[in-house]
């Protein structure tokens, strides 16, 4: 069943990218393009069934973002998963800290980016 | 198309804005005006381009980046000084990164020779380059899971029975704070094979005892049919930490005892175990660096909204508004025309004129940008050439927000790389002559843009000797550009360097040369409707100028009648109208005529006669005059049978269809409905001079058009 995901990211690219493989797989897709940007965003959507985000952005970078949304917004209990590299480990854990359900390594194929959102939403 | 393949073309563009971000904080790096958003907007911009470079598979240029991200990030968290030697090769690994994108999207595959700045770059992070791809730092290893796919359907077992295992899964209140759910994690294992589950509910307290947050159940999972223990690990990959886990492997062979074995890809079953402290220890240090971000970040400006729209939906609108300004001047003729009494009629038309310009200013803003785009690029190529050709050079740059229409923006480019190349190679002298001639040794070059007068007018000035008038002279006069007696001014001499084939110096550098004259950029220009002048003061530099119409789509004119046809003079060339008097009128050689305007004398031409047109009055004593001026080359009066009027025209090229024509810029469809030709002023007063002066007609025509 198609699910409600945002996703916040700064690159275009790869906003782009998420969209392409999130709503191929039915899911509906509303963007953010900054930490600031994505609390703006989730203030008028409400409730949202899957949260991915970025770490490095402008005005608000991810970490702050988790935090944000942790701290008692609605969404304080939606699954978030943070895009990170194979290379930086250390990214993960610091988001883990600040409230991070999981994660997608970059570049992700889109099966991979699927499994993952499924691991974390019914 | 392709949707990856648009995705594609999109990270490219996005590639470009980064590399002019990320240029433009290196650059105030290096004057020492980066604060940490800056610096942090460089990480960032290499990070992405990183990030999307990895998605599509460009692994040299993925293999760059993280080299350069990696110098960034320490400079970032304040590791490493952004001295000024370590911000050249900043620099010059920007350079080299751009080169990497282009080589990217040409697909060529053309290796960029960045082994140097690599070099360079892992000196300054301390990483030998070799290692400079490795994924992670040894001792994050335990924390960093295995990729994810190994296809087990490759490589089937050689059939030994397949291990049942037992996971024993107790979550911590944390995994719940942070959105997990144990549902879904015994779900996913029952995707891997046949499952059991009992759950252990024996924790569980009271109600009355009960947190409502803590967390109290465990389960035991056995699942069978799963040869990959890596796949069982993989299901608890976002919950290790936060939750007791135990896998245990049990073989169905009745001899194996079962064995516990504790997963190596989750070292921190309990928070207190030595293998989760690289993860402890790795958190202060990351916080440290992301607090001046998270102060920063809200002082930063709120960034200006944009929108993105295909090119083609805009010209339609242009177009389109341009058919309703033809159609409003229609409706405004015919009832001129037919109705006396149409008072209110023409006030409502009025109104309706001015909200169609309205309409169409607003929506030609929408094509225009700063130029902005075109000047970030000039700083590279100062730098490139300046340390070829061995000088020093400091470029400023002013104006760079100054809008144009895009169209103008895209043939800049080539124009400016030229002027700015010729001011560096050319202009500059070499530090030694500098300081010989009682001057820093480090030269300057400025780069400026301003809107002035309806056109866009964009200087390149140096501080350098100065055109060498004496040598140009005779440079022109070898080539037989000019003769030996041509009297010229000064400006005129300098303006020879535009003539084809002209080339003051002794060898053609690989610099300014490239094959390319001035007279190229000069024609390329003049084809947008702009033109080029050089000015020099000798010993104290030169400076280029640049105009150019802000538009190449409409333009204010002035509709003129001559005989039977009507003719539109652009506004930004007239300087005056006037009627004059038969005795201001004098006769010049075989057939021109001369004008004295307040005591000036101008050459004066009827444009009936020049353009022969059928019905024209040859009788200057019922014409009217206009002057007009063509910058930096003069003016020149214009006899017409009258003035129609003044009026916004839709300009209609038709080179396309036709080819060029002398004296004719374009074409435009009058309110009534009629072809009506829109003069070059330009072309005109070369033209016109040709026939009033005694030189070369080489010289002429390129001083004109």
């Amino acid at each position: 069943m198609g699910k409600t995901i945002l996703t916040v990211d700064d690159s275009r690219t790869m906003r782009d990218m998420l969209r392409l493989a999130l709503s191929g797989a039915g899911h509906t897709v509303i963007q953010a393009d900054d930490g600031v940007h994505g609390v703006e965003v989730l203030e008028k959507a409400g409730v949202v069934d899957v949260i991915i985000t970025d770490i490095n952005m402008p005005r608000m970078d991810g970490y702050g973002f988790i935090e944000h949304v942790r701290r008692g917004s609605a969404n304080k209990m939606t699954p978030i998963l943070v895009l990170t590299t194979e290379s930086e480990p250390a990214k993960k854990m610091r988001a883990r800290d600040a409230g991070a359900t999981g994660w997608i390594v970059k570049p992700f194929d889109p099966e991979k980016l699927l499994a993952a959102i499924r691991r974390v939403s019914p | 198309m392709d949707p990856m393949e648009a995705i594609k073309q999109t990270y490219f563009q996005e590639c470009d804005e980064l590399l002019l971000a990320m240029e433009e904080g290196l650059i105030a790096m290096e004057t020492g005006e980066a604060d940490s958003e800056t610096i942090n907007a460089v990480f960032r911009a290499v990070h992405s381009i990183k990030g999307g470079g990895g998605a599509f598979g460009f692994e040299i240029l993925v293999g760059f980046s993280h080299v350069f991200e990696t110098a960034m990030d320490l400079v970032r968290s304040g590791k490493l000084d952004p001295t000024p030697d370590v911000v050249k090769v900043l620099l010059r690994a920007g350079d080299k990164l751009s080169d990497h994108v282009a080589a990217a999207r040409n697909g060529t595959g053309a290796a960029v020779d960045d082994a140097e700045v690599k070099a360079e770059l892992a000196k300054l992070t301390g990483e030998e380059p070799e290692d400079a791809g490795a994924p992670a730092p040894a001792e994050f290893e335990g924390l960093a899971f295995a990729p994810v796919m190994i296809d087990i359907g490759d490589e089937e077992p050689v059939a030994p029975p397949c291990p049942v295992w037992h996971v024993r899964f107790g979550p911590h209140a944390a995994l719940y704070a942070k959105a997990n759910e144990p549902y879904l994690l015994i779900r996913e294992l029952g995707m891997l094979g046949p499952i059991e589950v009992t759950a252990d509910l024996s924790k569980l307290p009271e109600l009355s005892a009960l947190e409502p947050e803590q967390a109290y159940f465990s389960w035991d999972v056995v699942v069978r049919d799963c040869p990959d223990r890596t796949k069982v690990e993989e299901v608890f990959e976002f919950v290790s930490g936060d939750c007791d886990l135990e896998i245990t492997e049990e073989t169905p062979e009745p001899a194996a005892a079962p064995a516990m074995i504790s997963a190596p890809g989750l070292p921190s079953l309990d928070d207190d175990e030595p293998a989760a402290m690289p993860a402890a220890e790795a958190q202060p240090e990351e916080k440290k660096v992301a607090t001046p971000t998270e102060t920063k970040a809200t002082t930063v400006d709120v960034i200006k909204q944009t929108i993105r729209v295909d090119l083609d939906k805009v010209d339609r609108l242009v177009n389109l508004v341009g058919e309703l300004v033809i159609t409003q001047a229609m409706l405004s003729q015919r009832i001129l025309d037919s109705v006396q009494q149409g008072q209110t009629v023409s006030a409502g038309l009025g109104e309706l004129e001015h909200l169609l310009r309205e309409l169409q200013e607003a929506v030609m803003a929408i094509r225009t940008q700063p130029v902005k785009s075109v000047f970030q690029r000039m700083p590279r190529l100062v730098r490139e050439t300046a340390a070829q050709t061995g000088k020093e050079v400091r470029l400023e740059i002013e104006g760079e927000a100054t809008e144009v229409d895009k169209t103008v923006i895209e043939r800049l480019g080539e124009p400016l790389t030229h002027m700015i190349r010729n001011a560096v190679d050319h202009g500059l002298e070499t530090p030694e002559e500098r300081v010989a001639a009682g001057k820093p040794a480090e030269g300057t070059v400025k780069l400026s843009a301003e809107h002035r007068g309806g056109r866009i007018v964009i200087e390149v000035a140096d501080d350098g000797r100065g055109i060498n008038r004496t040598k140009v002279r005779q440079k022109a006069i070898e080539r037989g550009l000019i003769t030996p007696n041509s009297n010229l001014s000064d400006e005129e001499i300098d303006n020879l360097i535009f003539l084809p084939g002209f080339s003051t110096a002794t060898t053609v550098s690989n610099i300014s040369g490239r094959g390319v004259g001035l007279d190229v950029v000069r024609r390329n220009i003049m084809d947008l409707g702009g033109r080029i002048t050089i000015g020099s003061n000798t010993g104290k530099g030169s400076k280029f100028s640049l105009t150019l119409p802000l538009t190449l789509a409409v333009l204010d004119g002035m509709i003129v009648a001559v005989g039977e046809q009507t003719f539109v003079l652009p506004l930004s060339h007239i300087i005056e109208s006037l009627l004059p008097k038969s005795s201001d009128v004098k006769a010049f050689g075989s057939n021109g005529m001369l004008l004295n305007v307040r005591g000036v004398y101008v050459p004066l031409v009827s444009v009936g006669r020049l353009l022969r047109v059928p019905g024209a009055s040859y009788d200057l004593q019922n014409s009217v005059v206009i002057l007009v001026e063509s910058e930096g080359v003069g003016r020149m009066a214009l006899a017409v049978d009258a003035i129609v009027g003044q009026r916004q025209v839709v300009i209609k090229s038709f080179e396309s269809n036709i080819g060029h024509i002398d004296g004719i810029a374009a074409a435009t469809i009058l309110g009534d409905g009629r072809v009506a030709l829109i003069l070059d002023i330009d072309g005109l007063v070369a033209g016109c001079r040709e026939g009033t002066g005694g030189r070369p007609t080489e010289y002429q025509q390129a001083l004109g058009a």
